[in-house]
């Protein structure tokens, strides 16, 4: 099973991201469970969706408490959330921000994860670019194809037309297309530095 | 065909399926979802031939729904926490007449304190009502109990309530097979109302009955909700045949061959109990979990032979009858041939504390070694417990224990779960 924890704020489209990464999953045909934190969420509060991704019925209700990769679409929430809490050896981090992860003062804490693993996409950059509007969770999910190589980018596009009406959901293919493109090279560029 | 979608859009989905008449709701969380999709599947017209009608209040909401199954209408409505306490008066009504109403509850907690989130207070507290009360464990079984209800409710002329864990189930997102219309239409015959409110031949509903007949009435209703513990188990076998899979029933057991300790419980926390019981297998644990699906009428006897085989019953719990402890533990113990000692009852979830397999595990290997509790509060925090009564030692004037208890909590929204 592949667990997948979303954090955001109310109104960066979270849950929605967890609901269109359980239909690219669904569509590769496996098994994926999403579901929100169940708050009654507010503009701007801290929010968290999940995502389980598995090849057999996922049965398990419980939060995710220990999970593969952690999706952060507003930094901000660094200081204000334990994002990182139960995030497994080999996990994966992607955040929204235009800073590097020693930027954001996680340079030591990063460095315990495989460099492959970890990505920053700006991805609220590229959201007003394509759709117009700092909804960054589409183009997360562009970036999270990448690094994770768990779905494809075509599924992530077809989650993204299911979801959303046929201009809203054109905007965001290419926000997801900019941040997939943005997070290889990204990714490639790590793999060097590790061989170094 | 197969569907990744949200709990609610399966359901109301199912429910059109089911071809209602008559649909009339008011909103509340987390049942919105569930008639909101219903309302754009009537104004589209992809359901046809219904009328939905939007009420002033949940009495209401049932009210309408009396009332339309009286003219010899299908009807559905769906409710959730103060809601279906809103409706109670009418709740019973349709018990009463003798109306197959069918209503999904989308189980939340009961103020005060107010919470939104998930357990099951909200229907046991109408559980012995007169309806006959059905509890989904996941998705696929919520919608297909749907159709079951509709069934059911029309061939004993008895409302039944569906009910799914709110946003635990209604706003999770996962696989569901979404029967054809031809395969509904071929297990729900059409509507045949025993009763009808016809101009061309007068009756009487809901006339006064005084003594002389009213423990009769009673009596008869009894007997008819009974009656759906013959029927149940052989529409299962026909709902297996027509739709390839196990949904619905009186019971589900899990790994009960041979097991010393048996978990009862109802609803979704029954796949969490199934992944916590497969580990402890797996370290030579001899543990089961029967689930519960048919939960009024009570199935007695099933219920007594399921567990027939086991030294102890942990019953895992969403709800509490204040002052006495367990209420689906109360139902268990009359049912249980052992002892009514080693019937355990564990409170989990009020409220929508999370149920985790760590604490699942650690409460059931307590109840193996004898050192459970008859009764248990999963994850209770007892510092915070203990804070709140010392505040009630020192002063009399120690306020209201909510807020005294989410100042000593502090900033929740920090959480991850």
């Amino acid at each position: 099973m592949f667990q997948i924890r979303i954090h955001g704020r109310g109104g960066q489209g979270v849950v929605t991201a967890a609901e269109m990464l359980s239909v690219a999953a669904f569509m590769e045909g496996h098994h994926a469970q999403a579901f929100p934190s169940f708050g009654s969420e507010r503009t701007g509060a801290p929010v968290v969706a999940y995502c389980r991704i598995d090849d057999r019925e996922i049965r398990l209700r419980e939060p995710i408490l220990e999970p593969d990769a952690i999706i952060i679409q507003d930094p901000t929430l660094l200081n204000q959330v334990d994002v990182f809490g139960g995030l497994r050896r080999e996990g994966y981090i992607l955040i929204n921000t235009s800073r590097t992860f020693e930027a954001l003062g996680l340079g030591e804490f990063a460095a315990q994860f495989p460099a492959s693993h970890l990505c920053t996409v700006p991805a609220t950059e590229i959201a007003m670019k394509h759709v117009g509007r700092p909804m960054p969770n589409a183009a997360l999910l562009g970036g999270f194809a990448a690094v994770t190589g768990r779905i494809t980018l075509e599924s992530v596009f077809a989650a993204i037309r299911e979801k959303f009406s046929q201009r809203v959901a054109e905007g965001n293919i290419a926000a997801a297309a900019e941040s997939f493109a943005h997070a290889r090279p990204e990714k490639e560029e790590l793999h060097h530095a590790q061989a170094d | 065909m197969l569907k990744q979608i949200e709990g609610s859009r399966a359901v109301a989905e199912a429910v059109a399926l089911c071809r209602p008449e008559v649909i009339c709701a008011y909103p509340i969380s987390p049942q919105t979802h569930i008639v909101e999709a219903l309302g754009e599947l009537v104004k589209g017209g992809e359901l046809s031939s219904c009328e939905f009608i939007n009420v002033e209040s949940e009495f209401a909401a049932m009210s309408v729904a009396i009332g339309a199954a009286a003219a010899g209408a299908r009807s559905y409505t769906a409710t959730a926490s103060q809601g279906l306490l809103f409706m109670a008066e009418a709740v019973y009504n349709a018990a009463g007449l003798g109306l197959p109403i069918v209503m999904t509850v989308a189980n939340r907690a009961i103020g005060a304190p107010i919470n939104i989130w998930n357990d099951h207070t909200d229907v046991m507290s109408q559980r012995d009502c007169g309806w006959i009360l059905l509890f989904a464990e996941t998705n696929q079984e919520a919608l297909d109990l749907h159709i079951e209800a509709f069934r059911l409710a029309q061939a004993l002329s008895l409302p039944v309530m569906v009910c799914m864990d709110g946003f635990i189930l209604t706003h999770a997102y996962e696989r569901v097979d979404m029967p054809s219309q031809e395969q509904v239409d071929a297990f729900l015959p059409p509507f045949d109302p025993r009763q009808v409110l016809d101009p061309a031949r007068p009756v009487s509903m809901g006339a006064m009955v005084g003594p002389e007949a009213f423990m009769e009435v009673r009596y008869l209703e009894h007997v008819r909700q009974m009656r759906a513990l013959e029927l149940i188990p052989g529409w299962a076998e026909q709902f297996r045949d027509a739709f390839g899979r196990d949904s619905g029933g009186l019971l589900h057991a899990y790994r009960t061959e041979d097991a010393e300790t048996i978990v009862v419980a109802l609803g979704s926390v029954l796949g969490t109990i199934k992944d916590t019981v497969d580990e402890m297998r797996a370290r030579g644990e001899r543990i089961g979990v029967l689930g519960i699906t048919c939960f009024r009428p009570w199935p007695a006897n099933t219920v007594r032979d399921a567990l027939a085989g086991a030294k102890r019953i942990v019953v895992v719990e969403k709800s509490i009858a204040v002052g006495l402890g367990g209420i689906v533990s109360a139902n268990v113990r009359t049912s249980f041939a052992g002892h009514a000692d080693t019937v355990y009852t564990v409170v989990a979830g009020l409220g929508g504390r999370s149920i985790t397999r760590q604490s699942l595990a650690r409460v059931f290997a307590s109840a193996a070694a004898g050192t459970l509790p008859p009764l248990t509060f999963l994850d209770l925090d007892h510092g915070l417990v203990e804070r709140a009564l010392a505040r009630e030692r020192d002063t009399r004037h120690s306020g209201p224990v909510a807020e005294g208890l989410l100042r000593d909590v502090g900033l929740v929204a920090a959480r991850i779960s």
